[in-house]
């Protein structure tokens, strides 16, 4: 077989005759790849989640190298690690510190998103890969959680496996099979480590792949939630506010870089713990099965759902209940195929029925698992929950960006009663927090079309610098 | 090693009360002097104060003993001063009584301190003040299994190691509370130096809070102030102990963050001279 006709020279030339597919995919992604040239502050946090993934599978390496997944040795393993082993104590800070800042980093990229519709038409795919890494990230945090094999990991992962127990039927032999014994055990730390280094792991990478390929078919959003590629040069067909992504992004990611990791480090050397929010005092002290700490909170960045699980109690069901009903009438009066409308007052029916009252009433500890997973998973939709005639919020009603702004607020209290301990106030706090919770995202289908929208330019705006 | 077994069989006399401790119902915490943490001299008492005393039932096992070149001392210094067994200076910080005789004696195992000051850390309060209090909170109490009990952790198992460096003390707790007809009430409970109580109580007038507080009166203010030092120390080793990079990770810290800042300007600068073309 002849060799390839290469334009190349050296090397990569010689490269390039035997694999041509390297020098194709560069410039797919990186020197052809037409990004719009109006990216803002909010765009830096795609790329700077792949620095922290990059960090945390790097020093994870590291930290499996020490390690020990045995329910003896766990706890003692991780502080040989911080006193004994050379360097460690900063692998293991920067391991610890990475979890939150990969939330925080991958919280602010989804609020770009929420920003700028950047999950609108053609860009669902991006959005659903996305929220799939998201469940994957919080799996991995889960699941790493244990392995210091403190109070805080022991009890947290005790609380959520039981969670599971409430689902009816299935529930109780599920939650064995998770955690692979009757009780939090070394069995349990052993799957979870195996989950933790290597399953999820690989999920996650294979899907931040299929997140970038879909991107960079589709082309990536910005502020103004113009199509750049409906604007081409007629001479090079390349969009007119398309500039290729290296050298100019890469080069002005540097920057987003630098400050990142001043930030980044600032923790790592000065706050490592973050005042118990990022690594809690409870911590370090070792598993004790009789031992129950008196306040069991899980880490800051799953404190949202943690307090839509507890707002779930038998109380609020009537006011849940009354919330189903009142939606699925709303449904019912403005779905436009007879068919839907007639199954959306069945399926309210049907949940209803496992609601309230009844010999089919199901524990709320249930609900408050569904209500938990829903609160995630209901990111999902959001392409096809928001009808808002344009994308960004640049050119929706100025109280739509508030109704996001609303949001984050509500996300934010519900994390913040999250960390504390249960008392009165907390709970109608969190009561109040859940229903604007799934107010925001389910009766989006009609507040997203209301007020007044402004009319959309046909290129970005852009000032040179 | 005598004085470590003294104290083991007078340890092995008591029994041990259970612990009613919530954490709602904890009195004000003094402050541990931070600058003790940042003095080698204070470092090397409370480690000297640690071997003599605490470790006769607690271990630090997850230390080991060269890793106090931390706090200034060489391997010679450590294996003369501060090692009293057989131990080399490579081995962890641990301790010749067995966890199952530790819980026949004591109840429970003494816990292990290598990791104390943060274990003890809450959002409520730091753990260095939490121990630099509780261990100069003790007082005789005649009506505990160990002859002492603590304003911080009342009916506390530890018995109060170290009294014959403060000396005896007098303790006056004040306890202000709601009692059925009665209203607020304030309970003042004396406790003399040979742990006898004397309580009285009265009705509160004026305005006041539920709450309580604690005073001493020391027979020898020279030991006792001498005492409050010798603990500051201690706390200040044992937050050493917590994490000994803490140190050197400040200081490499600084040198990074100078670094990404230069690095940050570089890159602002070659962003600056790229984005020049995009018109």
């Amino acid at each position: 077989m002849p060799l390839h006709k290469t334009e190349y020279k050296g090397v990569l030339g010689w490269i390039d005759q035997r694999m041509p597919t390297v020098m194709v995919e560069y410039k797919k992604h990186l020197s052809e790849y037409y990004a719009p040239k109006n990216f803002n502050f909010w765009y830096f946090f795609g790329s700077l989640a792949i620095v922290v993934l990059v960090i945390q599978i790097t020093t994870g390496i590291f930290l499996t190298m020490h390690y020990k997944p045995d329910a003896r040795f766990a706890f003692e393993s991780v502080e040989y690690i911080m006193r004994d082993v050379p360097g460690g104590w900063f692998i293991r800070y920067m391991h610890s510190t990475g979890a939150s800042f990969f939330f925080i980093v991958v919280y602010l990229h989804m609020f770009r998103a929420l920003l700028y519709g950047s999950y609108r038409t053609p860009r669902e795919l991006v959005w659903i890969f996305g929220c799939l890494i998201f469940l994957c990230l919080m799996g991995e945090a889960f699941f790493g959680y244990l392995l210091p094999w403190g109070q805080m990991s022991y009890w947290g992962a005790q609380v959520i496996v039981n969670l599971f127990s409430a689902i009816p039927l299935i529930g109780p032999d599920l939650s064995l099979l998770i955690r692979g014994d009757y009780v939090v055990s070394d069995a349990t730390l052993n799957r979870f480590f195996a989950f933790h280094v290597i399953a999820i792991p690989l999920v996650l990478v294979g899907l931040v792949v299929a997140h970038l390929l879909a991107l960079h078919d589709v082309g990536s959003n910005n502020p103004d939630g113009v199509e750049i590629k409906e604007t081409l040069s007629p001479s090079t067909g390349i969009p007119l506010d398309g500039i290729p992504f290296h050298p100019y992004y890469t080069v002005h990611d540097l920057i987003g870089l630098g400050v990142f990791l001043i930030v980044f480090f600032s923790v790592v050397f000065f706050a490592p713990e973050m005042g118990g929010y990022f690594l809690e005092w409870n911590n370090f002290i070792p598993a004790d099965p009789l031992q129950t700490p008196s306040h069991i909170a899980p880490v800051w960045y799953f404190t949202p759902y943690y307090s839509i699980l507890r707002a779930t109690t038998e109380q609020f069901m009537v006011v849940l209940a009354a919330g189903v009903g009142a939606y699925v009438l709303l449904l019912f009066f403005t779905l436009r195929v007879r068919a839907l409308r007639f199954a959306a007052l069945i399926g309210g029916a049907v949940a209803l029925l496992f609601m309230v009252g009844g010999p089919l009433k199901l524990d709320p500890k249930f609900w408050g698992v569904v209500l938990m997973g829903v609160s995630v998973l209901i990111f999902i939709p959001l392409p096809w929950l928001d009808c808002s005639p344009v994308k960004s919020m640049r050119y929706r009603p100025a109280w739509h960006f508030w109704m996001l702004i609303g949001f984050v607020v509500v996300f934010v209290v519900l994390g913040y009663f999250g960390t504390q301990p249960p008392s009165p106030i907390n709970e109608r706090a969190s009561q109040l927090g859940t229903l604007l919770y799934f107010a925001f995202f389910l009766l989006m289908p009609w507040w997203s079309r209301m007020g007044e929208f402004k009319p959309v330019p046909a290129r970005v705006t852009f000032a040179a610098h | 090693m005598k004085r470590l077994i003294a104290a083991l069989c007078l340890a092995a006399g008591f029994a041990v009360g259970g612990s009613a401790h919530a954490a709602g119902a904890m009195v004000h915490l003094d402050t541990w002097p931070e600058s003790r943490g940042k003095s080698l001299a204070s470092l090397q008492n409370g480690a000297r104060t640690f071997a003599n005393y605490c470790m006769g039932c607690h271990s630090a096992n997850l230390m080991r003993w060269n890793r106090l070149s931390g706090i200034g001392l060489d391997d010679r210094q450590i294996r003369e001063f501060l090692i009293f067994g057989e131990q080399k200076v490579g081995d962890t910080m641990s301790i010749a009584m067995r966890p199952t005789d530790a819980k026949a004696w004591f109840g429970k195992v003494p816990p292990d301190l290598s990791v104390i000051t943060r274990a003890r850390t809450s959002f409520d309060y730091k753990g260095t003040d939490y121990l630099y209090t509780l261990l100069r909170g003790y007082y005789r109490d005649a009506s505990s299994p160990t002859g002492w009990n603590n304003v911080v952790y009342p009916n506390i198992g530890m018995p109060h190691i170290l009294w014959q460096r403060q000396g005896l003390r007098e303790a006056t707790l004040e306890r202000i509370h709601h009692e059925a007809g009665k209203g607020l009430v304030r309970e003042v409970s004396v406790f003399d130096t040979a742990g006898e109580v004397t309580v009285s109580r009265e009705p509160v007038k004026g305005p006041a809070e539920e709450g309580a507080a604690y005073s001493f009166k020391p027979a020898d203010a020279t030991a006792a102030r001498q005492f409050d030092s010798d603990v500051a120390d201690l706390v200040a080793f044992l937050h050493f102990m917590t994490d000994p990079s803490a140190g050197s990770r400040v200081r490499i810290g600084v040198w990074v963050l100078l670094f990404l800042a230069l690095f940050t300007v570089i890159a602002w600068w070659l962003n600056r001279e790229f984005w020049k073309d995009v018109k």
